[in-house]
């Protein structure tokens, strides 16, 4: 019960969190044909990178530009195992060196790159997926966190990373698969992804998954660090001087986010088939920053709303008027910054307090209206306040 | 900026291959270009250090003119422009319809057409800069990150009018003759002439830039908001306009830039972000504000990249500076010349 | 000079900014359990001390050592767990949580990522809370958000967040600034109870209320200290006298 009030501050949170395990998990998968549940499965995964920028950016006030290079670590670790089960002697024996990954053999590579090596294994590539975007996150922020880089200067820097990290993939053919990236993925562990049953094992694989991120998040926000993040947005001073380490707590949360994306990252190149570094540079680093901020950058579900909306918008829209989605995109995401900071969430909100407001107006007329039973409440309420601090 | 490396490539007979793919999607040809270093002799080197670093001095001088006018904009208002790079964009099409018109009406012009479409590019630049800090930049004043993005939103916005006007074919403005073809001093060593034009001009504009911010009484009413603009409130100052100001006469170098960029390469709706990292790190590793940080830094950003794109293939150079200045923003985040006011 | 009734020792202390000296061998050693006021015209280095002491600002020379521990170079938040609190001039408190909340995280229990996470509302925490609220004034007010305090309140909530740590060493900048008579008495009182039990170092102006709180008050001025001792003594110092009407 404690858990349950941990994870749900309130009845309407409750609900609305039902509703869309619902809508993602029964209603989607019953009403879409299996391409089109393809395509949610495959903005689900971006859902990953949504609640780790709630957690940083909404919570933490720190905005990073560069989620896409977590995104892209986790996938292209998964993507790599995926490309080495592909690319068995048998099947690439037409190739100058069989059992290497056909992209190697165009560039004249004829060996495997040590750092190909380690990920023959399933368990290694698996937890890589998110331990190198976590560890890579931990040190980053670390260094910068602990010199009190924030704000601006954060972004700037991590934009770069993600650039640096784009064009080292792309310049590098031979090793990473260069611009197009690694495709042509089949079996993992044997089992062919490509099938439609795979293909909703998948997706209720990435549902499973983001729900229990997205829980993971609600209840961090809703914990002692929840408040201490938001505190450290608003005074960092304050919350230093009352014996935090806000350095710490800051790395941590960034390595927390680079670790959900990560997963993200995997979850889509098990779904897409693909991996290639236009998914890791400026470009969709900063789109993700546009979900987040139009589902809601303080709301875990509304970021991962946030996604579908955009990106189903961005697949109606750019097909029919391609030169205006940019104007579109572009005016949404300028409208939002400036009026709706608190993204789509922040407007149902808005009207959900609007009600609330309604209700307790109603209820203090009941008052007045009956005095002797409101003292009444009153002083249950107050014999309450022991209760409710019990654990 | 590639011309000179590219002669060289080609004097160097690089070895180019392009990779047969069954699976028929788009590969970029594999190209080597660096033979081992002991297989230049030490006057080759001589002379690609020297022309490199004038094809860097370019570079130099276009990630100057952005770097400054983001400084400024950062200095006074702790904003990042994001759409920076579209202005640059917006300057080039702009001296590219100045060159279109005097081709069309006043042929006999276009020898001096440049120099006025200059001034043009500026003064574009610098009213639009002033209209989006009208519309947009006050209203979300205190909130950085914020404006961070929505310029973003602005920079796609510009990105798009650019195709649907110019189209998404690059477009490169008819260059008079006087800034055409190369000095050469010696053989084996070219000097380009609209590399030097464009040099002159990064530093006649930050001589410019310089006396504008310390002799004029609007740099004096610029640096004191910077300094406490709560305190230039109080003494009268405007510190609504001094901001538009500053926002235009960021833009507005922007729109030089664009110019100066005409001059070394062909303007397409993606050319300004392309340049954008580059400027931001120019900004950030020279120090916030600092005019001498942001020259040194985009000398330094300048040179490694273009002396390095010759030694290493493809992007490496570019990855390879990048890294650094990343790795030495986290050791030393306050950057080359950091401000030296007492913190709060 | 290491006595052990001290429990901060302030030896030397200078810090630079950029050429400007600041704070200039600045020396000071703090009683257990007694008040400490620092006084001192404008601009003369008193909340640069304080702020040399938490470590908010990095000393150029000198030593601070607390119970016999060098605090210069130690990170604030390490120094902060050792037994220093600090209250800035301004009120800083968490505007948008509730009294009760403002104390409670100030409460030294899971301070690190993990204990944060796994914080619980023990009876033991809530039961401080509780106390300090009471002796802070606030008891009626636990579920008020602290934004929408009064000026006063808001010191004393402070305050009260810094009791919360259980500090031995308490630094209160400027704690009567923008008061009421009434609030002002109420604080010299709360000053003198916290003061049973650990060390009170205060910055103020108001020479009344120093003379109200102050065991022992040391002037400031230009960076240096040119007066020591109790309030008369000080009060007669020609040189104080000079730098208060002198110039």
């Amino acid at each position: 019960m404690i858990f349950f009030r941990t994870l749900f501050k309130t009845k309407g949170e409750a609900i609305s969190f039902a509703v869309f395990v619902a809508l993602i998990a029964i209603i989607l998968p019953l009403a879409l044909p299996i391409f089109r549940l393809n395509l949610v499965g495959k903005y689900l995964s971006y859902g990953f990178v949504a609640i780790g920028l709630v957690l940083l950016w909404g919570r933490c006030g720190i905005l990073s530009l560069g989620q896409g290079v977590f995104f892209g670590l986790g996938g292209y670790c998964m993507a790599m195992f995926l490309k080495l089960e592909a690319s068995d002697p048998v099947s690439t024996s037409i190739q100058t060196t069989p059992g290497i990954p056909d992209f190697m053999d165009w560039n004249q590579i004829t060996q495997l790159p040590w750092f190909w090596e380690p990920f023959k294994s399933f368990t290694f590539a698996s937890c890589a997926v998110f331990l190198l975007p976590g560890l890579i996150a931990f040190i980053i922020g670390w260094a910068m966190f602990r010199r009190r880089v924030g704000g601006v200067y954060f972004a700037i820097i991590t934009q770069a990373i993600a650039l640096i990290l784009s064009l080292g993939i792309d310049g590098n053919q031979g090793f990473t698969g260069g611009r197009n990236g690694i495709t042509d993925l089949k079996t993992l562990l044997g089992w062919d992804i490509r099938t439609t049953g795979a293909q909703y094992t998948l997706y209720f694989l990435c549902v499973f998954l983001l729900l229990a991120s997205a829980l993971l998040a609600k209840y961090i926000i809703n914990t002692r660090f929840g408040r201490v993040l938001m505190a450290m947005r608003d005074r960092e001073d304050r919350v230093r001087f009352s014996g935090y380490d806000v350095a710490m707590c800051r790395t941590f949360v960034f390595a927390l986010a680079a670790m959900l994306s990560g997963l993200g990252g995997a979850l889509f190149v098990l779904q897409v088939g693909f991996m290639s570094p236009s998914l890791v540079g400026i470009i969709p680093s900063i789109e993700m920053v546009i979900f987040t901020a139009v589902g809601g950058r303080l709301s875990v579900i509304g970021a991962i709303l946030g996604c579908l909306i955009v990106n189903f918008g961005k697949t109606a829209f750019s097909e029919a008027y391609p030169d205006a989605w940019l104007y579109l995109m572009g005016g949404t995401f300028i409208a939002v910054v400036m009026f709706f900071p608190d993204g789509l969430a922040g407007i149902l909100d808005k009207s959900g307090t609007l009600k609330a407001k309604l209700s307790t107006l109603g209820t203090g007329l009941m008052k007045k209206l009956k005095p002797a039973e409101s003292a009444e409440k009153a002083s249950a309420a107050v014999a309450e306040i022991p209760k409710t601090a019990e654990p | 900026m590639q011309g000179a490396a590219e002669t060289l490539f080609f004097l160097s007979a690089p070895l180019s291959f392009c990779s047969a793919r069954p699976s028929g999607a788009l590969t970029l040809p594999h190209i080597q270009l660096s033979p081992p270093m002991e297989s230049y002799s030490w006057e080759d080197l001589q002379n690609i250090f020297l022309m490199q670093g004038f094809a860097g001095i370019s570079l130099f001088s276009v990630l100057l003119l952005m770097g400054l006018g983001l400084a400024v904009i950062f200095g006074q208002m702790g904003v990042i422009n994001m759409a920076h790079g579209e202005f640059m964009a917006l300057g080039a099409y702009t001296v590219y319809l100045c060159s279109t018109l005097t081709a069309e009406y006043a042929p006999s012009f276009g020898p001096y057409y440049f120099v006025v479409a200059i001034f043009i590019a500026f003064i574009v630049c610098a009213l639009v800069g002033a209209a989006v800090e009208w519309l947009m930049i006050r209203r979300l004043y205190h909130r950085p990150l914020d404006t961070l993005l929505a310029t973003w939103g602005l920079s796609l916005i510009m990105q798009q009018t650019f195709r649907s006007t110019f189209g998404a074919r690059e477009v490169t403005p008819t260059l008079p003759e006087w800034l055409m073809g190369s000095y050469s001093p010696k053989e084996g060593l070219d000097i380009p002439i609209n590399g030097m034009f464009v040099l002159g001009l990064a530093i006649a504009v930050s001589f410019a830039l310089l006396l504008f911010m310390y002799k004029s009484s609007f740099g004096l009413r610029l640096r004191a908001t910077v300094q406490n603009r709560k305190m230039s409130g109080a003494v009268g100052i405007n510190t609504n306009s001094v901001d538009r100001l500053a926002f235009a006469l960021g833009c507005g170098i922007a729109g030089i830039a664009g110019a100066a960029f005409t001059t070394i390469g062909s303007t397409g709706p993606d050319s300004g972000s392309r340049y954008i990292v580059d400027a931001f790190l120019v900004v950030v590793f020279g120090g916030a504000a600092s005019l001498m940080g942001s020259l040194a830094s985009a000398f330094g950003i300048a040179q490694a990249q273009s002396i390095l794109e010759f030694f290493l293939e493809g992007t490496k150079g570019k990855v390879a500076t990048l890294l650094v200045i990343v790795v030495a923003l986290m050791i030393r985040p306050q950057g080359l010349f950091p401000s030296k006011v007492r913190a709060h | 000079m290491s006595d052990r009734n001290f429990v901060l020792e302030v030896e030397d202390l200078g810090v630079s900014f950029d050429g400007f000296k600041a704070v200039d061998g600045f020396n000071f050693y703090l009683n257990r359990n007694s008040v400490h006021v620092i006084i001192g015209p404008n601009g003369a280095g008193k909340t640069t001390v304080l702020d040399l002491i938490c470590g908010k600002t990095r000393a150029t020379s000198g030593s601070i050592r607390f119970k016999d521990r060098e605090l210069r170079g130690t990170r604030e938040y390490k120094i902060v767990r050792l037994g220093v609190g600090r209250k800035f001039q301004n009120p800083s408190i968490y505007e948008n949580l509730t009294v009760l909340e403002n104390l409670e995280l100030s409460h030294p229990t899971g301070r690190g990522v993990f204990g944060c996470l796994f914080f619980r509302r023990t009876p033991e925490i809530m039961g401080k809370c509780l106390e300090i609220a009471e002796q802070i004034g606030l008891a009626d007010k636990l579920d008020t958000e602290g934004g929408i305090l009064s000026h006063g309140q808001k010191q004393w909530l402070e305050i009260g967040m810094l009791l919360m740590q259980n500090p031995e060493v308490i630094m209160l900048d400027e704690p009567v600034a923008g008061m009421s008579v009434r609030e002002r008495q109420e604080t010299s009182q709360l000053i003198r109870k916290i003061s049973q039990n650990r060390s009170v170092i205060v910055i103020e102006h108001d020479m009344e209320f120093v003379k109200e709180i102050a065991d022992r008050v040391t002037v400031m001025h230009m960076g240096k200290v040119i007066s020591e001792g109790s309030m008369e003594t000080v009060q007669n110092d020609p040189k104080v006298i000079e730098v208060y009407i002198g110039h």
